[in-house]
């Protein structure tokens, strides 16, 4: 069976499963009691199971059915939550992992067995249940033999198996005779597909599929044509004539995901001439079938005795269909996946309709300010296209949720090899941003994290000493503010020691004794950005490698943002990332320097002032101004440049930029206005010294140039 | 035999040949996006010294190099023969080559090309790989990815 079609719905759907998983796991080792989370790891696991199965990744089933094993002992009450457990199968959760990305990669699990993590898991399932091996299905097996009373060959309850009640007419009925009195055998199903399913007949066909690799269908109510129609309820039944076991079978069929039960028996010549007589004897004492069609909409009274089977998964499926209503309900929003590059190319689509607008806006403003309705148009033009590009923009987003969810799982390993106490408290991850920035920035607050459970927090008794609570939090704030996100990473730690970083700026030799006493706090903690300079006595594991804070920096740079970050000894540190909503279209302010047209990002910039060339005071041999009793310093813009010393004039044009703390201001010749404008990039060829961050075409076909205030500041 | 060697070798590759001054010089016609008229340019600060600056070439913003800076050659000024060829060596990245003149486009036989080797090398700093004979004369063959990719101070 081909199913390479279905590849990239079972990734993402392993993925989503996998999430599940690591998240319940978290909760369950905090409230080693709590069954939702139980039911929801063993939703999450047999689903992840079946598909697997369907998709012929063995290596995958079969470790997930060992996980799920386990679960299905601690739901039982057979075996308690231990850390012990949890390592384990948060080992196992990695290997799932492991192979669900060789899959993405080469559409092959890989060759790895994972032999250890399934022996240890079995060792302490063993342990813990004190039975030998395979306990499993002797367990299952025990509220089946209290449920029900059929023997185990005939039985299929009644009430369930209403393939019994399908009617055959006799040319069907033969060709099942004269199978069965082959080495084939003759089977009848009624399968049950879990109410939440959304591709009942998508299931359905997976499910004869498997049957038809095995055998021949022989007949199927509702009809086939009917099944594919999705004409039916939560259960079809069918015979079949199969070379395989009555087990496999099922099995086949069970491992098809979102199937809920599969129930059914073998027959043989004379049971074959029943099933029609079955049905009217019944069809006369009672008019049950009916009743039993609805019944899955409430399958309370299951009884749990299908003949011969794999006996964990029934309760587990039926677990799942209890559980899955609650589970699901707000989530059916209507959505569909796009390629990444078709929303690119819509935004270049728009960039390219903003610079079309820009031209019509220049000319009809150097036009004849008579025409009225020109004008209006051109307003409305405006209005319009903005509100594309910000649609444009938003489908782009999305929550940074992706980026942060495997955090929690990373503090929890971070805990057990540091032998520190921490929590993660993480907030505003629906915050959105576009997509291309939340790919990229999991490995930046990834180290940031990391740097704060090594280096940040205290060791638990250490924290008592100093009054703190044994248990440190890092924290992990996301919001929205104006046009960037925010992001504050940070801890209840030991903060930053300013004045070790300066003895160690001496030490390796970046500055003299003298210097470095001058510099202010934030020109020490400055360094640690450094590349090379890491401030931990002993390289670990998890970081002091001095490979990791500059990496953060340009990793941030490179989406426009930047990183501070604020500190105090002995109450932690927060690191600060700010970075712009959007990446290709900006609202800036256009400036003239010497006779060339310059742009700066409005978002950068905090007030624009008038200043008289007389206030400027030179401090340190800099120049800066005082402003509402700030001190800022100036950066005369057309001499960065390379434009001649222009004549003072008396009255300065200051353009005060911001970035994080810092103000500085710059000196600009001449103001234009605010525009919209598409930033384009200077191409790779081109070193400049990152002043200039891109081009941008102006509405008249000019080619204006962008002054990145950050890199000034 | 020989003879059918002999042709399967030689095979032809058009250059677009373009002048100097008194120079020919050969850029392999694959490479080459578009030959445009000098429109305004605007200056880039503080950038190699051979980057004249970027231009809007109809709606992408490109950066244009002056093979006569790269060479060590005077400038002079623009006429209405300058031409800039856009080369897109990398296809996402295109950059404008301004030369005094484009000549011909002109079939060179893999014959008549002639490896420059030792002493000659060093002295063109790997900015010409060979030199083509032909009735016109010698081109030299321009190695755009050394060309346009160095990275050099301004």
């Amino acid at each position: 069976m081909d199913v390479s079609q279905y590849l990239g719905i079972f990734l993402d759907e392993a993925r989503e499963h996998i999430q599940v998983l690591s998240d319940q796991m978290m909760i369950l080792e905090q409230e080693p009691e709590n069954q939702d989370a139980i039911n929801e790891i063993f939703r999450a696991a047999h689903s992840l199971k079946g598909m697997a199965g369907t998709m012929g990744y063995k290596r995958l089933q079969h470790l997930t059915h060992d996980m799920e094993d386990c679960f299905s002992d601690v739901r039982a009450g057979s075996m308690k939550v231990t850390s012990e457990l949890m390592d384990i199968l948060f080992q196992a959760l990695d290997a799932i992992e492991g192979y669900v990305n060789n899959i993405q990669e080469t559409t092959d699990e890989g060759e790895e067995e994972n032999e250890n993590i399934i022996n240890e898991i079995n060792r302490i399932r063993n342990a813990a249940t004190g039975k030998e091996e395979a306990p499993a299905p002797e367990k299952a097996e025990a509220p089946a033999a209290g449920g029900a009373s059929e023997s185990k060959d005939t039985a299929a309850p009644s009430d369930k198996a209403l393939y019994r009640s399908m009617k055959l007419d006799d040319s069907a009925k033969d060709v099942m005779k004269d199978a069965s009195l082959t080495e084939k055998h003759v089977y009848g199903f009624t399968v049950y597909i879990e109410e939440t399913c959304l591709l009942k007949a998508a299931r359905a066909f997976l499910v004869i599929k498997a049957l038809e690799d095995m055998g021949d269908i022989v007949a199927t109510d509702p009809s086939t044509q009917d099944i594919e129609d999705e004409k039916f309820e939560f259960s079809f039944s069918l015979y079949t004539i199969c070379d395989e076991e009555f087990d496999k079978a099922r099995e086949a069929m069970l491992s098809v995901s979102e199937i809920a039960d599969v129930v059914g028996e073998e027959f043989n010549e004379t049971t074959i001439s029943e099933i029609g007589a079955a049905t009217e004897k019944k069809e006369e004492a009672e008019p049950e079938p009916a009743e039993v069609k609805e019944e899955p909409a409430a399958p309370e009274p299951k009884p749990e005795t299908a003949p011969a089977v794999k006996k964990e998964t029934a309760p587990a499926a039926k677990q799942a269909a209890n559980t899955k209503p609650q589970a699901k309900k707000p989530v059916i929003s209507k959505t569909i996946r796009v390629d990444i590059e078709k929303l690119d190319s819509l935004m270049n689509l728009v960039s390219e309709l903003i610079i079309a607008k820009n031209t019509i806006v220049s000319a009809a403003d150097s036009g004849d300010s008579s025409s009225q309705t020109l004008n209006e148009q051109v307003e409305y033009l405006e209005s319009v296209t903005t509100n594309l590009h910000e649609a444009v923009m938003k489908v782009r987003m999305v929550p940074i949720e992706s980026a942060v969810n495997k955090f929690p799982r990373m503090v929890r390993d971070l805990e057990k090899k540091l032998d520190k106490k921490m929590q993660l408290t993480i907030t505003g991850e629906e915050t959105e941003l576009d997509r291309t920035v939340v790919d990229e920035i999991g490995d930046p607050l990834q180290h940031l994290i990391r740097n704060s459970a090594d280096h940040g927090l205290e060791h638990p008794d250490e924290r008592v000493a100093s009054g703190k609570p044994e248990t440190g939090t890092i924290f992990l704030n996301a919001f929205q503010d104006g046009n960037s996100v925010v992001i504050e990473v940070g801890d209840d730690g030991k903060g930053i020691n300013v004045e070790a970083v300066r003895a160690k700026i001496v030490e390796r030799g970046l500055a003299s004794e003298d210097t470095a006493a001058q510099f202010t706090d934030k020109e020490v903690i400055d360094y640690l950005f450094d590349p090379g300079f890491s401030m931990a006595k002993t390289v670990t594991e998890i970081s002091g490698r001095g490979v990791g804070l500059d990496v953060v920096k340009s990793n941030i740079e490179s989406l426009g943002g930047d990183v501070s970050v604020k500190t105090k000894l002995g109450e932690g540190s927060t690191w600060i990332i700010r970075l712009p909503l959007t990446l290709a279209i900006i609202q800036a302010l256009m400036v003239i320097i010497g006779d060339e047209k310059y742009a700066i990002s409005l978002d950068s910039i905090t007030t624009i002032e008038n200043i008289p060339s007389s206030d400027v005071k030179l401090v340190q041999g800099k120049e800066v101004i005082q402003l509402r009793g700030t001190v800022i310093p100036i950066i005369r813009l057309s001499e960065l440049l390379g434009f001649d010393h222009t004549e003072p004039s008396d009255d300065m044009i200051v353009v005060i930029a911001k970035k994080g703390d810092s103000l500085a201001g710059l000196v600009v010749d001449e103001l234009i206005g605010q525009q919209e404008i598409v930033i384009k990039s200077l191409g790779k060829y081109i070193n400049n010294d990152r002043i200039i961050s891109g081009a941008t075409i102006l509405g008249d076909g000019e080619v204006a140039l962008i002054i990145d205030a950050n890199a000034l500041i | 035999m020989d003879e059918l060697e002999k042709y399967v070798e030689d095979k032809a590759t058009q250059y677009i040949v373009v002048n100097l001054g008194i120079e020919h010089y050969g850029i392999d016609i694959n490479y080459i996006d578009n030959i445009v008229r000098v429109p305004a340019i605007r200056r880039v600060p503080n950038v190699q010294s051979y980057f004249k600056g970027v231009i809007n070439l109809r709606g992408e913003v490109i950066p244009v190099m002056s093979l006569r800076v790269k060479f060590d050659m005077p400038e002079t000024e623009y006429t209405g023969n300058t031409r800039i060829i856009i080369v897109k060596v990398d296809p996402q990245a295109a950059i404008g080559i301004i030369v005094d003149e484009v000549e011909q486009v002109m079939d060179i036989y893999n014959s008549q090309i002639e490896k420059v080797t030792g002493e000659k090398k060093e002295e063109s700093n790997g900015y010409i790989t060979s030199v083509g004979k032909t009735d016109r004369g010698l081109v030299s063959i321009l190695n755009l990815a050394t060309v346009i990719g160095e990275k050099e101070q301004a």
